[in-house]
């Protein structure tokens, strides 16, 4: 059984060329990928992520249950609205997803979660929220429209209720306001400044049509990849997963350690291997040689195998190929990625590729 | 709807071919094709003198999305190639009839051209 967002119709009455994933029906691009991506880039694009989870979290006892659940620390969410991005780990130290969490009082906070990851999410949570008589409330009643781009502040704003409107300007980065059921957040997954929106269903078509009569280009799923990798986040369940400690994964930065009497699920796991030396670097790629890095390619060093790219592609806004790896920590400025049987020569660059409408890297070789 | 001109002839695996103008033919991806892959970034093209037969793997287009495998429709010796798609490879969705041509190849048999679809039978295997 294939599932809907509430934009179904918009989404095909736009053109968008729909597939499936994570069996939800969605928009993989209306006409042009790239057309889409250099949209965000430079002006304003739209995405439906209404197929991603709103869970709300609530009681006494949520700080200290998201302290433990969580391997990034909520203490450091202190005033209303604030977000914060961590992994969720199981007790061997794998992550079972990547969220983002927003505090809005201390017996309320939010977490969104990833579509594909929602159910086993949700089971999860709601096994170790018993024991801190946290309840757990999935929103499927609410929608997601992402705006992001250099424009996308200046196109929604006016677009909001008036007391939305003027919270919603004064938000600062990483931060979220509440009226009523609708909830900006000044988030995303682009490397672009923007808006994350939540909101009742059934108010969702008249605000992306809105958004659309304001010049924002819907953008598929397809951009909203490439967007990303660009922006050098990872994409779970391709750059970690169950099997990958975040170590492993360029997320040593979302892991708090202090204070060290904080027990969060997989800490013993992780603290094993926090300083071991045969931890994975992970590290970005950008191709020298021709052709296109793609997930799960080869790469070596004086012809030896020192790793896979876990994401790669064609980034619009540099016009060259790049990737995230997950290779040996001796490697060293340069490697070789196997394409079609041929070794083709890619330099080591530290993410991210591009943002803020910018190259991040050096371009030359 | 995808556009399957009647003047030329192609292959189930989705490649077209141009009539033939003194024993030469010109080869390409159809509208179709183009519009199912998405947006161009990268066209590997063989190398002129290249040989090949029939099925042969002669090309490889890259969208967004993924890699393809072209297979050469016919037999023969590989003459030309696009130079235009290396630096432009969206010309294959702009104009897959016309400036979005791979290469052309010198026929080493001109009956394989009776193997391959016309416009009716290419657009009857596009909508099974």
């Amino acid at each position: 059984m294939t599932m809907k967002t509430v934009l179904n119709d918009q989404h095909r009455s736009w053109g968008g060329r729909m597939v499936d994933f994570a069996g939800w029906d969605m928009p993989v691009h209306y006409g042009s990928q790239i057309e889409e991506h250099h949209a965000v880039r430079q002006n304003a694009g739209m995405f439906d992520v209404s197929h991603m989870r709103v869970v709300d979290l609530a009681g006494e006892r949520t700080r200290p249950f998201l302290q433990y659940l969580l391997a990034n620390d909520v203490a450091r969410l202190k005033t209303t609205g604030k977000a914060l991005y961590s992994c969720m780990l199981n007790e061997q130290g794998g992550v079972i997803d990547d969220l983002i969490v927003y505090y809005f009082q201390d017996d309320a906070f939010r977490i969104v979660v990833n579509a594909g990851c929602a159910d086993k999410d949700l089971a999860w949570i709601k096994q170790q929220a018993a024991a801190f008589a946290v309840t757990v409330t999935p929103r499927r009643d609410l929608a997601m429209i992402a705006v992001q781009g250099p424009q996308a502040r200046d196109k929604t704003l006016p677009l909001l209720s008036s007391a939305l409107a003027e919270a919603a300007a004064a938000l600062p980065i990483f931060h979220a306001t509440t009226v009523g059921d609708w909830c900006v957040a000044r988030t995303g997954y682009t490397g672009e400044d923007g808006f994350e929106i939540m909101l009742p269903e059934v108010e969702a078509p008249v605000l992306w049509q809105a958004l659309a009569d304001a010049g924002v280009t819907p953008c598929g799923l397809g951009a909203r990849d490439t967007l990303r990798l660009e922006a050098g986040m990872n994409l779970y369940g391709s750059d970690m997963d169950e099997q990958c400690s975040p170590l492993e994964a360029g997320l040593n930065w979302t892991l708090a350690w202090e204070p060290d009497t904080r027990d969060f699920m997989g800490r013993k796991a992780l603290e094993a291997k926090r300083n071991a030396v045969d931890n994975k670097r992970f590290v970005g790629l950008l191709l020298e040689g021709r052709g296109v890095l793609r997930n799960h390619q080869k790469l070596f060093a004086d012809g030896v195998e020192i790793g896979e790219i876990t994401s790669g592609g064609f980034a619009p806004t540099l016009q060259r190929s790049i990737a995230l790896a997950r290779v040996k920590a001796s490697i060293g400025e340069n490697c070789t990625v196997e394409i079609r049987g041929k070794q083709v020569l890619a330099k080591v660059v530290q993410p991210p590729f591009a943002r803020k409408g910018q190259a991040c890297i050096n371009l030359e070789g | 709807m995808s556009e399957v001109p009647n003047k030329l002839k192609y292959c189930d695996s989705h490649e077209w071919i141009s009539s033939v103008d003194a024993g030469v033919t010109t080869i390409g991806i159809t509208d179709h094709a183009q519009d199912q892959l998405g947006d161009m970034v990268f066209v590997e093209l063989p190398e002129v003198g290249q040989a090949f037969e029939v099925k042969d793997e002669c090309a490889v287009v890259e969208s967004v999305k993924a890699a393809s495998d072209i297979y050469c429709p016919v037999s023969g010796e590989v003459i030309e190639v696009n130079e235009a798609l290396a630096d432009s490879p969206e010309l294959v969705n702009e104009d897959p009839y016309g400036d979005g041509w791979l290469f052309k190849i010198r026929l080493a048999n001109e009956a394989e051209l009776d193997n391959l679809l016309d416009a009716d039978g290419y657009q009857a295997a596009i909508d099974a």
